[in-house]
């Protein structure tokens, strides 16, 4: 295979299949911490910081 | 749905997972973009002139990169009319195929100088760098006089030379066992050359600070300068069909 | 006994290694740099023999409290006076260069004090001195409260303090002695890289032992954003510093790699030392200070998550927009424009769950210093991330690149970003480990904003007008189709602006003054009586509706 035909064949790779699968996942990934299941925990993880009032004392 | 939010909890909740996405988030990226350059190198033939610096001027070349010459000069000229009609043309990739490391800048401060080879005598660098304000009054570059009075004595030039060939620079054994010889030589017609012009085509021999009784920093840079952009015939042949092979410049 | 024998011995090793260095050396800056590790072994071996405490002493001087607590401070401690002291020298080095370019004599004709010698001093001791101690500090005072346990390895975190500083102080001796490799924010040489990488491993040991031991069992989302930047940033580190010495006995070195190759790598990494130096690690600050100062939690806690993954993956992505037009493969640069441009929409995300995390507090803005710092510091943030993928465009770049624009450009980011959420962090931390009622003064914080602020606005915007300037100057045809402009009468319509910016510096420092006087005061334990900032006192006389006035 030359390189010129590798190149366009990744190329045209990556402006279907790829791009498709690109899309999907991103499309999950960005689904995914707004799922109404983690909704109590990350209310619970957004406030691990003040939990601990007496700067160590 | 419960498994996956199951799974995602451990993630948030275990250091290595957490430690392990991350870093496959950040190489993904990085080898896509980096990895087929390695590959596609070898579609980066050798243009015709291409050839490793001679001792003289990778010593020069040390010594630009010691002062931080690219902090304002670049050596990359992009395809652009005016920066064609002001600096020549435009940069080959192959023309940086022997510099470790780059030297293409991200400032001009002062001009580009991918091809000042030949463009200024060698009486003008030496003024320009002792005192650049004495030739081009607006300049703001510092003063470099002390090359003019630094002895140049690398402590071994060949195992420079031994260095680069190490990460991939065809210096041949000849070249390294004389590369002291070749420092002075180049700077010194008198001196027998060794065929340094064989060994090292096009390069400029002559006494490059004005100085012939003393090899300086001086001559070192004032040769390496000299030398830029002059080694590819960029109008021949072969340079063009490399050209018509880095697609899309 | 037994053990201060084998200190003594490791000292006096040392000492004897670095002093056959010094007399091997091949070059000067080799010896220069080996002095200073014999200066530093022999210091110890002294320390140590003579039972002396140095530390003791030092710990006196700056008033660190001595009683235990739940949480290994000390070095936290020492990083914020690290960070406050290389702030101040960062600033004036960015100074002296910034008057070098506007007045060359400045170069004093000394091959020590050019410009181009000086300008990587600059560079490391901001980013890597100031910005780094800064992180480091943070990063452990962070660790410990979201985690609620003690640092793990407690020697080893001090080691990776002082380990650090010993980088810091190799870079700087090596930068005036000539000895750089050339990579813009990766000038140290070889030896000096070994050494930080030992540093920067200890300092991963020591984190994610922290984490390890950790109470609670969530992993708060800024130590995400530590732990990305300490494992990305080693990548970026020993991929970008592969390099063949010339000598074991001399600094200088060749990188592994050449020209396209060397150029890619090198700005994957020094896109990616903006990225996950100068970004993913001061979001982690913005993570904890910015709702601990409101004393709200972060406005969303799912955005933080999309933030962080989106960012990381996309940002590491963007190296190639340094390279447009050159010979870098088309491909290259196209996909580095795309990812930068697309990293405008995590960014801005970021900068909004920051900013919205206000929401309901809004006039804390009005009066609270530190709470204005971090709201500017996040506006700034948002304009640099906007600009940045702007400045991507290969048609936009084409203007910019190579002019001062982009020296404007990593200014408005860095001042105003990096600086101003660091000063802020540095305001919230300093009463807190000292044990002080409150900071010295507020309204130093008050004046330290104002100067920064009104610094940053000469500097970015006499860098805007410069860099424009010099593209549109370079490019210009006349008429007869000749190019009208020589390249040295766009170096003569900088001085103006070069002047301005010089300003805008000293402002900034300025400023940086008055947070190491108010720190020093407060670490001292006085406070400064003054009338509180929320005074906006209630005026009946203007306590009216405005009336239309009939005109005359």
């Amino acid at each position: 295979m030359s390189e010129h035909s590798t190149y366009e064949t990744l190329r045209h790779f990556a402006d279907s299949w790829g791009l498709l699968v690109m899309v999907i996942l991103f499309a999950g990934l960005v689904a995914w911490p707004f799922r109404p299941g983690a909704k109590k925990r990350n209310r619970d993880a957004a406030e691990v910081i003040f939990r601990d009032e007496d700067n160590g004392e | 749905m419960f498994n996956f939010t199951q799974q995602h909890k451990k993630l948030e909740r275990s250091v290595t997972l957490l430690g392990s996405f991350a870093f496959v988030a950040v190489v993904i990226g990085s080898l896509v973009e980096i990895a087929p350059l390695f590959w596609i190198d070898n579609t980066i033939e050798e243009v015709d002139g291409m050839r490793p610096y001679t001792p003289l001027e990778q010593a020069g070349r040390d010594i630009y990169v010691r002062e931080g010459c690219y902090s304002c000069h670049s050596q990359m000229i992009r395809p652009f009319r005016d920066e064609v009609e002001r600096y020549g043309h435009y940069s080959l990739a192959a023309e940086s195929m022997y510099d470790h490391p780059f030297q293409w800048g991200s400032k001009r401060t002062g001009p580009d100088l991918a091809r000042v080879g030949g463009r200024y005598s060698d009486e003008w660098h030496v003024q320009h760098l002792i005192d650049p304000r004495s030739v081009v009054p607006e300049s703001i570059m510092p003063p470099y006089s002390f090359l003019a009075d630094t002895d140049l004595e690398p402590a071994d030039p060949s195992a420079h030379l031994v260095a680069l060939r190490r990460v991939g620079v065809p210096y041949t054994d000849r070249d390294i066992e004389l590369a002291e010889d070749d420092m002075k030589a180049q700077a010194n017609p008198d001196l027998d050359d060794n065929d340094l012009l064989t060994r090292y085509p096009k390069s400029q021999i002559r006494d490059f600070d004005g100085d012939p009784s003393r090899l300086t920093e001086m001559d070192a840079l004032v040769a390496y300068l000299q030398m830029l952009g002059t080694l590819v015939d960029v109008n021949s042949v072969a340079a063009q069909e490399e050209l018509a092979a880095e697609k899309g410049r | 006994m037994e053990a201060v024998l084998g200190r003594v011995g490791m000292w006096f090793g040392i000492t004897l290694l670095a002093i056959i260095a010094i007399a091997l050396a091949q070059d000067t800056g080799f010896a220069a740099s080996m002095t200073v590790v014999a200066v530093v072994a022999f210091g110890f071996l002294i320390a140590t023999t003579a039972r002396f405490d140095p530390m003791a002493r030092v710990q006196g001087l700056f008033r660190m409290p001595t009683d235990p607590s739940r949480y290994d401070d000390d070095p936290v401690r020492w990083g914020i006076i690290a960070t406050v002291f290389w702030g101040v020298v960062g600033f004036s080095a960015g100074l002296f260069i910034a008057l070098q370019m506007a007045f060359p004599a400045l170069n004093l004709d000394s091959q020590f004090t050019t410009f181009g010698r000086l300008r990587p001093l600059h560079t490391s001791a901001v980013i890597f001195a100031f910005g780094g101690n800064a992180l480091i500090a943070t990063s452990y005072y962070v660790v410990q409260r979201t985690c609620r346990a003690r640092l793990a390895f407690p020697a080893l975190a001090r080691f990776v303090f002082w380990g650090y500083q010993m980088f810091i102080v190799l870079a700087a001796v090596g930068y005036i002695y000539g000895v750089t490799q050339s990579k813009e924010y990766a000038e140290p040489e070889w030896f000096v890289d070994i050494w930080l990488t030992i540093v920067w491993v200890a300092y991963f040991i020591v984190f994610v032992g922290t984490l390890a031991r950790r109470t609670e069992p969530h992993i708060y989302v800024a130590n995400w954003f530590y732990l990305s930047f300490i494992i990305t940033i080693a990548m970026l580190h020993i991929i970008n510093n592969l390099a063949m010495p010339v000598s074991i006995v001399g600094s200088r070195s060749y990188p592994m790699f050449a020209g396209v190759q060397d150029a890619l790598v090198q700005w994957w990494y020094g896109h990616n030392a903006v990225a996950f130096f100068l970004t993913v690690p001061f979001l982690a600050m913005m993570y904890y200070f910015v709702p601990k100062q409101a004393n709200r939690p972060i406005y969303s806690y799912r955005l933080s998550i999309l933030h962080f993954w989106s960012l990381i993956f996309l940002y590491i992505w963007a190296g190639p927009h340094h390279l447009h037009y050159t010979a870098l493969p088309d491909w290259a640069q196209t996909l580095g424009m795309v990812f930068s441009v697309v990293l405008w929409m995590p960014s801005w995300g970021g900068m909004i769950n920051g900013l919205m995390t206000l929401n309901g507090a809004w006039d804390k803005v009005r009066t609270d210093p530190i709470i204005r710092m971090m709201v500017v510091a996040l506006a700034f943030y948002g304009m640099a991330t906007f600009e940045g993928p702007m400045l991507s465009i290969k048609a936009v770049n084409s203007l910019s690149h190579y002019t001062e624009w982009g020296i404007g450009h990593v200014h408005s980011g860095a001042l105003g970003w990096n600086g101003m959420i660091t000063f802020a962090a540095v305001y919230f931390l300093v009463p807190r480990l000292w044990k002080r009622e409150r900071l010295y003064s507020l309204r130093m914080i008050n004046w330290h904003f104002w100067l920064a602020t009104l610094g940053i606005v000469f500097y970015a915007s006499s860098m805007w007008v410069a860099g424009l300037t010099q593209g549109l100057m370079w490019r210009e045809y006349g008429p007869d189709g000749y190019l009208v402009n020589s390249f040295v009468e766009s170096v003569a319509a900088m001085h103006p602006l070069y002047v301005l910016r010089a300003f805008g510096g000293f402002l900034y420092l300025c400023g940086g003054s008055l947070m190491v006087f108010n720190v020093w005061k407060t670490i001292k334990g006085e406070l400064r009586e003054e009338a509180p900032m929320t005074g906006a006192p209630y005026d009946p006389a203007k306590d009216r509706p405005i009336v239309a006035v009939p005109a005359e």
